[in-house]
């Protein structure tokens, strides 16, 4: 029993002297929680696919009722916002190339007599394909105006497609996306800095100290992952609160669950921060090694595209990955209510790079000398 | 007399920080590895061009009808069709995530439709809404043909009336796809991670070891210090444009329509902006840490978030599009994007170059003037 007392004292106190050694320093307590509100809310302003006020330019050769009448309709989805209306072709390419406009509509001068007629009237659209993603959403909204407006012409169909959209009614790209953050953003800073608490150490020299203290090194392993594992899901929070509170993206699961899975999550992300420590030497190895793992683990966990869009090899590679993981435990359990059992799988891997990495971590403290 | 001085102080600083480079590996690991690692993920890995979408089709009406109407469904490259006969059954398939939209085919379908007001229902699993939309879009492409005919044999009107017909021109990027974009915005992210994991550390390491203050007391000046450190990164880094390039043309096959020495010229121009930015957070903060952690957030993450890279800038709030408008990153995605896939658009280019070239001046003399000779 003393001996119980005596094991967690000691881990205690190195905890309490790891936790001083992160915060003492004020300039560093206001870098490791300013960027995460500051980061929350630029990017959950920034970092969008929805198009509002989408700039389009019109050139009307027909200067018909019917194409004012359409042009009305586009003017009036909020999606877009017509910047010029254009009085001949050749100005086309100077509204696209300058990127003043990402679509351009131009009516033929037959438009209105063609309908008129009973024939089909085309509509050209013109569109920016810099960045392809936008434009052939922009291209779907023209399109959805266009049919909307064909209906109205009396060309009802006799089947219509009824759309739902579960958890995300109005498709928002800002929910899928500010979930997300909360597991990446806290990631990114949790593993440098659990990365760099060893190797700050080994750099000045005090860790060959802390090896000669009778603290064993499952003692060390706990005192240097627990403050790391504390700041990164006090990150996670400020993010959840601002997303929850400032954004307004209704939570549907349990807040138990939520944290539970950012527990595990933090601790696999703090278990191979300090993986990279153990074999750093200095604290610019320790960095640059942080960066080449964490550009990956970013780029395929699906935050940015989906993992399902990646070839097969890809695929099984983001196993590995915890981001992954906690990404789609936090999107599911927030936006779809998940309960433990739905998501019980991202348990899986999370688990596993922790079973791996602290052990590794806490022998290469020993096995690692240089 | 003065400019030998200065040219030969400049050539023996500038041998000892390259070998102080190659000594540590983990440089050479960041500097030429990771920008490897990353064209292939972003030529081979990272899309946005949905494929395989999963759809499920509840087929609650076994008519031939019915069947029908789904069939279009099957026949599209971009989904995979599952087929399931209860609601329940989907609805677990979404909870599990083994799906990511429904088709619902009622039991009254081919009645209703014989009646002319027959539904479908697609519901999308919204979590990844970028997704969702363009399911969206294929699924009613790919319904929209077999309900067109049914409707014909249905003896409804023919399909000629009086209707707009879309004819779309997808500029620069034809086949629309989403590669032809990231390939040349990641030439600015790597061009921006070299600035800011490399030289973010520089000077900051030798305020910490001390070894900035023995250098005062040499007659080495601020301005060869600091174009000495950017000297070994600025060759890095063009290694790095070369691969970029190499792997563009060869491996991806995007298209180059600009010219390619103004490519080039952009990219160093941006290249030393992005140095130069980080060597000063490297001198302003004086702490490896520090440095590290602004350089992060303040160059690279934003560089991958807000500079139109893969989010279009003309979507955002105008306050972050004031914010995007400072970030060098910007000019220089906007401008690499156009040169590869718009070809030469002059105005910009010049705009743009200048704006660099600016950042470039404003930053190296910022520096120039934290490593000034004087102890605090």
């Amino acid at each position: 029993m003393r001996s119980v007392i005596d094991y967690l004292s000691k881990t205690l106190a190195l905890f309490r002297k790891e936790l001083l050694a992160i915060l003492k320093d004020p300039s560093s307590r206001v870098l490791l929680f300013a960027p995460a509100l500051m980061q929350a809310l630029l990017f959950g302003y920034g970092a969008t696919f929805d198009l509002n006020h989408a700039p389009y330019a019109v050139l009307d050769h027909s200067r018909s009722d019917s194409s004012t009448k359409l042009v009305a309709r586009i003017d009036g989805t909020g999606v877009f916002h017509r910047v010029a209306t254009l009085t001949s072709s050749d100005q086309i390419a100077g509204m696209i190339d300058s990127g003043e406009a990402l679509l351009v509509v131009a009516f033929p001068s037959d438009f209105e007599a063609r309908l008129a007629s009973g024939r089909q009237a085309p509509l050209q659209v013109i569109l920016d394909g810099r960045n392809s993603s936008t434009a052939g959403l922009a291209a779907a909204y023209v399109s959805s105006i266009v049919a909307s407006y064909n209906q109205s012409l009396g060309h009802a169909s006799p089947l219509t497609i009824v759309r739902r959209a579960w958890f995300n009614p109005n498709l928002e790209s800002r929910w899928n996306m500010m979930p997300a953050l909360i597991a990446s953003l806290s990631m990114l800073q949790t593993l440098m800095l659990a990365a760099l608490s060893v190797a700050r150490e080994r750099e000045q020299g005090t860790f060959d100290q802390l090896l000669v203290t009778p603290l064993t090194p499952l003692q060390i392993l706990i005192g240097k992952a627990l403050p790391s594992i504390l700041v990164g899901l006090i990150q996670s929070t400020i993010i959840f609160l601002i997303i929850l509170f400032w954004f307004e993206v209704p939570m549907n699961g349990s807040v138990w669950l939520l944290y539970f899975g950012l527990l595990v999550f933090t601790t696999a992300s703090v278990g191979i921060g300090l993986s990279i420590s153990a074999v750093s030497l200095t604290m610019q190895q320790a960095m640059l090694y942080t960066f080449m793992l964490v550009m990956p683990l970013m780029l395929l966990s699906g935050l940015l595209t989906p993992i399902q869009n990646m070839p097969a090899i890809l695929q099984v590679g983001t196993y590995a990955n915890p981001l992954r993981f906690g990404i789609d435990l936090v999107r599911r359990v927030y936006l779809e209510g998940a309960e433990l059992r739905d998501v019980a799988f991202d348990f899986v891997p999370l688990l596993a790079v922790a079973a791996v990495t602290l052990p590794l971590a806490a022998w290469l403290f020993r096995n690692r000398l240089a | 007399m003065n400019t030998s001085g200065f040219l030969s102080r400049l050539v023996a600083l500038t041998r000892k920080e390259t070998r102080q480079m190659l000594r540590d590996r983990s440089n050479l690991i960041v500097g030429l590895l990771l920008p490897v690692v990353l064209i292939l993920l972003f030529g081979y890995g990272l899309s946005f061009d949905v494929k395989n979408a999963r759809v499920t089709v509840v087929l609650e009406d076994s008519s031939p009808t019915a069947r029908d109407a789904v069939a279009g469904l099957h026949r599209s490259q971009y989904l995979a069709t599952t087929w399931v006969t209860s609601m329940a059954e989907a609805e677990r398939m979404v909870k599990a995530g083994k799906t990511d939209a429904i088709v619902r085919v009622r039991a009254d379908y081919s009645r209703r439709l014989a009646a002319g007001h027959a539904q479908l229902q697609l519901l999308l699993n919204g979590v990844d809404s970028t997704t969702a939309t363009t399911l969206e879009s294929y699924v009613s492409g790919a319904l929209a043909i077999p309900l067109q005919q049914q409707a014909d044999r249905a003896g409804n009107k023919p399909a000629a009336a009086a209707s707009v017909t879309i004819v779309q021109r997808m500029w620069f990027n034809e086949a629309s796809d989403s590669t032809w974009y990231l390939v040349p915005g990641l030439i600015a992210l790597v061009m921006t991670l070299i600035g800011a994991f490399l030289t973010s550390l520089l000077v900051a390491r030798e305020w910490e070891r001390g070894t900035l203050e023995s250098l005062f007391v040499t007659p080495v000046r601020p301005l060869e210090l600091v174009l000495a450190k950017l000297a070994p990164f600025l060759v890095i880094g063009g290694i790095d444009l070369v691969m970029c390039l190499l792997a563009a043309k060869y491996l991806f096959h995007v298209p180059m329509r600009g010219s390619l020495w103004i490519i080039i010229v952009a990219s160093m121009l941006y290249l030393l902006v992005s140095l130069g930015l980080g060597l000063l957070i490297s001198g302003l903060t004086r702490n490896q840490f520090a440095a590290s952690q602004i350089a992060l957030l303040t160059s690279f993450l934003p560089a991958l978030m807000l500079s139109g890279f893969v989010f279009d800038l003309r979507n955002v709030p105008a306050a972050i599009q004031v914010i995007s408008q400072v970030l060098p990153a910007t000019h220089f995605m906007g401008l690499i994007k156009t040169l590869f896939l718009a070809g030469d658009y002059w105005p910009g280019i010049v705009r743009s170059c200048t704006i660099l070239a600016l950042y470039a001046a404003l930053l190296i003399e910022a520096t120039r003037r934290t490593v000034t000779k004087r102890l605090d």
